[in-house]
């Protein structure tokens, strides 16, 4: 890295640059304000799971340790059945489309990085320019089409509107830019065919940016609600977010057992950060700078 | 299969170029593009869903111009807005400027900071819903009770509504800008703070020469990304406000939601067009004041 070259790279910010420095007050200062903002920034989340593991009498109270805690909340709301069901739901849509999105989004922007055939440039322009219509103008044209092709309430209804996206595919494009050519000449004169070669030389050279893609897929999958609260009707259909929307909208429901629905939905997206947390970091400014 | 052979390597790239692109082009053509242009057409027409569409020329728009709720709605689009994106700007800077300049429990921080980015809106929507409620349920006002506060009227009030709606918002994509910043704050060459340092110039002057200016192309980014987040906010609305959502009295009510209102709960289909027409516009234009005030100068 020269010194004119300040453009931001994704393994920097895990790296710390800040040198020990002699422990003075304000250094002390500055650690304990950090400290306390960042407790308050995970309160909600703590409150949410703190209220799951409760009993009716105690919810109310302000204190975030439950004094006897009890699954009580998780095995009611599980035996109810309906958030198992979303949650297989959201885990078999956000899954699917992910792998729709490594596939077809790498092989686009593979196409359009590494072939010169005409109308690249147009097709180019064409995809990136989707970026700039906003979903929630597409939902109505989405719901007709869906209302009169039948994919109303269907898998296939929740997913077809994102089974590719321009950010992925544009994402992707940037990353086969470092892919060498030289790599694809010599595979092609092996006598592989263009789909092998992207297949077995360019896909495993971009496995990070694979994983970023990845990352961003699902958790936008499962997390969305606009589309899904429109396009399912029946109980069964609907995705974990829909699913505890409806379910908090009940009259009597206690809010223990909202905060526990909240949690079945948070928590899975939770334990993968915890464990991928310093992939998942690089993975998120990667999509950022380069998407 | 002798028609492929004969071919010439580069005649060869165009097939396997054009067989690799076959279904996305379609794909982007009849799930991007003509959708986009049915909307389009739709805003001219009149149409409940049940009865035949009509051509309406300008009437839905003009229908728009004159609905005191649109404009309502419109306000508080841009106040999502203007409010969102400041403070979640200012924040996410000051948070990244000093976490970069510690290393004790240096990742530790950054995860407390990044969590919230990891949770579903709908999820975290009704969580804080409950934190607003009234005593004796929400935590807010139990806490101002204990301290013998009066209490505040968070959802139900329509001044503090907005701003009870958005916090929560705000505080999830405040992770995400944490990082960004960080990134753009590590890219900065040590080599100019040492030079500063050699100078004696003081921290502030290093912050606004030095630090500020370089860091303008991440601010561009998280300007533009954030702001494109609060003029399409929908789902803390929606879960905050269900049972009269957009409410009390429309104050919290978004642009978006009343589309879903407009198209799913009163079938005016025409209408609602209209108004992502209008959403498309308002995006299209913000994104590219700021890219042009932002980037050049």
């Amino acid at each position: 890295m020269t010194a004119t070259d300040i453009r931001p790279t994704t393994d920097a910010v895990l790296n710390i640059r800040a040198k020990p420095k002699p422990r003075n007050m304000g250094q002390i200062i500055r650690w304990l304000l950090l400290f306390l903002g960042g407790i308050a920034m995970v309160m909600p989340i703590a409150y949410m799971i703190s209220t799951s593991l409760k009993w009716p009498h105690e919810v109310y109270n302000v204190n975030l340790i439950p004094e006897e805690p009890t699954l009580e909340n998780y095995t009611y709301v599980l035996e109810d059945g309906r958030f198992y069901m979303w949650f297989i739901n959201s885990i078999i849509i956000a899954t699917l489309t992910t792998i729709s999105n490594l596939l077809f989004d790498s092989l686009v922007g593979y196409t359009l990085c590494k072939f010169k055939f005409p109308g690249r440039q147009i097709v180019f322009i064409a995809i990136l320019s989707t970026l700039m219509i906003p979903t929630e103008m597409l939902v109505i044209p989405w719901y007709l089409m869906s209302q009169s092709l039948g994919w109303l309430d269907s898998y296939w209804g929740i997913m077809f509107p994102g089974l590719m996206t321009a950010f992925g595919t544009f994402l992707m494009k940037q990353f086969f830019e470092s892919v060498p050519d030289d790599f694809i000449e010599a595979a092609r004169i092996d006598g592989l065919n263009e789909f092998q070669i992207w297949w077995t030389v360019a896909m495993p050279l971009v496995k990070p940016a694979l994983a970023a893609l990845a990352i961003f897929v699902f958790l936008g999958n499962w997390t969305a609600f606009l589309w899904p609260l429109i396009v399912t009707n029946s109980v069964e259909m609907y995705t974990i977010p829909v699913g505890l929307s409806g379910f908090g909208d009940e009259a009597d429901v206690a809010w223990e057992l909202i905060m526990t629905g909240a949690a079945i939905s948070t928590i899975p997206t939770l334990v993968v950060f915890l464990i991928f947390q310093r992939f998942i970091i690089r993975g998120v400014v990667m999509a950022g700078l380069k998407g | 299969m002798t028609l492929y052979r004969n071919l010439t390597i580069k005649q060869k790239q165009i097939v396997w170029a054009w067989a690799f692109l076959a279904l996305p082009v379609l794909f982007y053509t009849i799930i991007r593009f003509y959708p986009t242009g049915t909307a389009f057409v739709i805003s001219f027409q009149n149409w409940n869903l049940l009865g035949s569409r009509t051509w309406a020329g300008l009437e839905n728009y003009r229908e728009l111009w004159n609905d005191p709720v649109f404009w309502k709605v419109f306000k508080n689009t841009f106040a999502y807005l203007l409010i969102g994106t400041p403070v979640s700007l200012v924040l996410s800077f000051i948070i990244a400027y000093h976490l970069d300049k510690l290393r004790f429990m240096h990742s530790f921080l950054r995860m407390l900071y990044f969590l919230p980015f990891m949770t579903s809106a709908v999820a975290m929507a009704w969580v804080w819903r409950w934190f607003y409620q009234g005593v004796p349920i929400g935590l807010f006002n139990n806490i101002l009770a204990s301290f013998g506060i009066a209490q505040i009227e968070f959802l139900n009030s329509t001044t503090n509504a907005l701003p009870a709606v958005l916090a929560p918002a705000i505080w999830a994509g405040l992770g995400f800008q944490v990082i960004i910043f960080m990134a753009g704050l590590r890219a900065i060459p040590t080599s100019y703070y040492e030079a500063a340092k050699i100078d004696g110039v003081g921290w502030a002057t290093v912050l606004t020469q030095i630090t500020l200016p370089l860091l303008k192309p991440t601010m561009v980014f998280i300007v533009v990304f954030s702001s494109i987040g609060f003029l399409r906010i929908f789902d803390h609305v929606f879960n905050m406000t269900t049972n009269n959502p957009g409410g009390p009295l429309n104050a919290t009510k978004p642009l978006v939601l009343m589309i879903y209102d407009t198209a799913f709960n009163g079938f005016n289909m025409g209408y609602a067009a209209a108004q992502t027409v209008v959403l498309f516009t308002i995006l299209l234009v913000v994104s590219l004041i700021q890219l042009r005030l932002l980037r050049s100068e």
